[in-house]
């Protein structure tokens, strides 16, 4: 495959990742690394830095057009981004201490149980049981809005986010992932945000946390513009189409389908890490 | 209630600076790709083994001044860098406009999450 060749294949493929990972505000990167390893023969150190860039793109890309939508929470994400760029910092780190077989593995078991997040079924709008008196003293409470209009919501949990968003953060620099999956964990679950403002905010957030790690990325050699070229324009493509049909997507079966394919390259990934075939 | 005017008109700001960092970027990397395919398309495609990239294409200084000898990896690499400065951008004028709003704890909460970020991009190690 000449250079021609292989920026046009990964261009494509850094395209839907970039629209699913929009649509689904449930990692497109996530898949960027097993595709770029597991089809191009990357390097994964290599992919990982590709894929971080290209997560600053998709955070960006996307969260232009959702902020416009008044679903993001900027109090919120700019607090818990203490955690995860810390977080961040330190995986970054961490991964030019691992071996590329260990971190495909811890990969590939991140992306399981992301599969087996997104697959499950979210509430569009859960009743925060308790709000955090934490969540009332930093003004996070919010509105959004919905087809009868805007929706008030009160945060519940922000202790168990913050640490959340910490582990979320580690293994964004560590996998060179936006984790995603954690992120709207933390905030669907923990907190009790409506599902479209933990999924813009967690997207609005992934940006930033990125940035920290990919900094590390960077002054480490782990950044090649020949390969993150390509992924990092696919993936502009993707992420602005998938932002802009993002209000009139059904995301429950968007969900489950991009959790059979993540389940699918996971399994793969380990596979082929257990097999020494990376 | 923390959706006040100010807020939505924040974040509508945010959102345009987000948009333009983001198109500057990919402005910046095609061209460099444009470049470089057109030097370097026909050579097979080799990312298989991991060597590290080169010196200048590691830090600030080395970035700018091999994109502005209009080296096509120091082109692409600068657009990439610009790329990793939007957030960034983001955090400061979340910063800024917080200050405006007098919200002293979210100025705080904004300039620690800039320190981490310049911590990452020009720190030690």
């Amino acid at each position: 495959m000449n250079a021609i060749e292989f920026a046009l294949l990964v261009w494509i493929a850094s395209f839907f990742a970039g629209l699913l990972g929009a649509l689904t505000g449930l990692g497109g990167a996530a898949v960027l690394v097993p595709v770029l390893t597991l089809w191009f023969h990357v390097h994964i150190h290599y992919a990982a830095g590709a894929s971080l860039v290209s997560v600053i793109a998709t955070s960006s890309g996307a969260a232009a057009a959702y902020v416009k939508e008044g679903y993001t929470n900027i109090r919120i994400g700019m607090f818990l981004e203490i955690a995860t760029t810390v977080g961040a910092v330190l995986g970054a780190f961490l991964a030019t201490k691992t071996s590329a077989e260990g971190i495909a593995i811890i990969l590939g078991l991140v992306l399981l149980y992301s599969g087996y997040l997104s697959g499950r079924k979210q509430p569009e709008h859960p009743v925060a049981t308790k709000p955090d008196p934490l969540a009332d003293a930093l003004r996070m409470h919010g509105s959004y809005p919905t087809l009868e209009g805007p929706r008030e919501y009160k945060v519940s949990s922000v202790p168990s986010g913050f640490g959340l968003m910490f582990g979320a953060g580690t293994l964004s620099g560590l996998l060179g992932i936006g984790s995603g999956a954690v992120k709207v964990l933390a905030m669907d679950q923990a907190m009790k945000l409506p599902f479209k403002v933990s999924t813009t905010t967690s997207n609005f957030m992934i940006g930033v946390t990125a940035a920290a790690s990919a900094g590390v990325y960077l002054r480490r050699g782990y950044i090649d513009p020949a390969l993150a070229m390509p992924v990092m324009l696919g993936v502009v493509a993707g992420s602005f189409l998938g932002a802009r049909l993002l209000a009139r997507a059904r995301t429950q079966w968007l969900r489950r389908l991009f959790a059979l394919v993540i389940v699918a390259m996971a399994i793969e990934l380990i596979f082929d890490a257990l097999a020494g075939r990376l | 209630m923390s959706f006040s005017w100010t807020d939505e008109k924040t974040e509508h700001v945010i959102g345009n600076l987000l948009r333009a960092g983001v198109l500057i970027a990919t402005f910046v990397v095609l061209a460099g790709g444009i470049l470089y395919l057109a030097h370097y398309g026909a050579t097979p495609a080799d990312h298989h083994v991991f060597r590290g990239e080169p010196n200048y294409l590691r830090t600030v200084d080395g970035v700018v001044g091999s994109a502005l000898q209009l080296d096509s990896r120091g082109i692409m690499q600068l657009g990439l860098l610009l790329l990793v400065l939007t957030p960034i951008a983001r955090v400061v004028f979340a910063a800024v406009s917080f200050a405006m709003e007098r919200d002293f704890t979210y100025v705080v909460v904004s300039l620690i999450v800039l320190a981490v970020l310049m911590y990452g991009l020009m720190g030690p190690g």
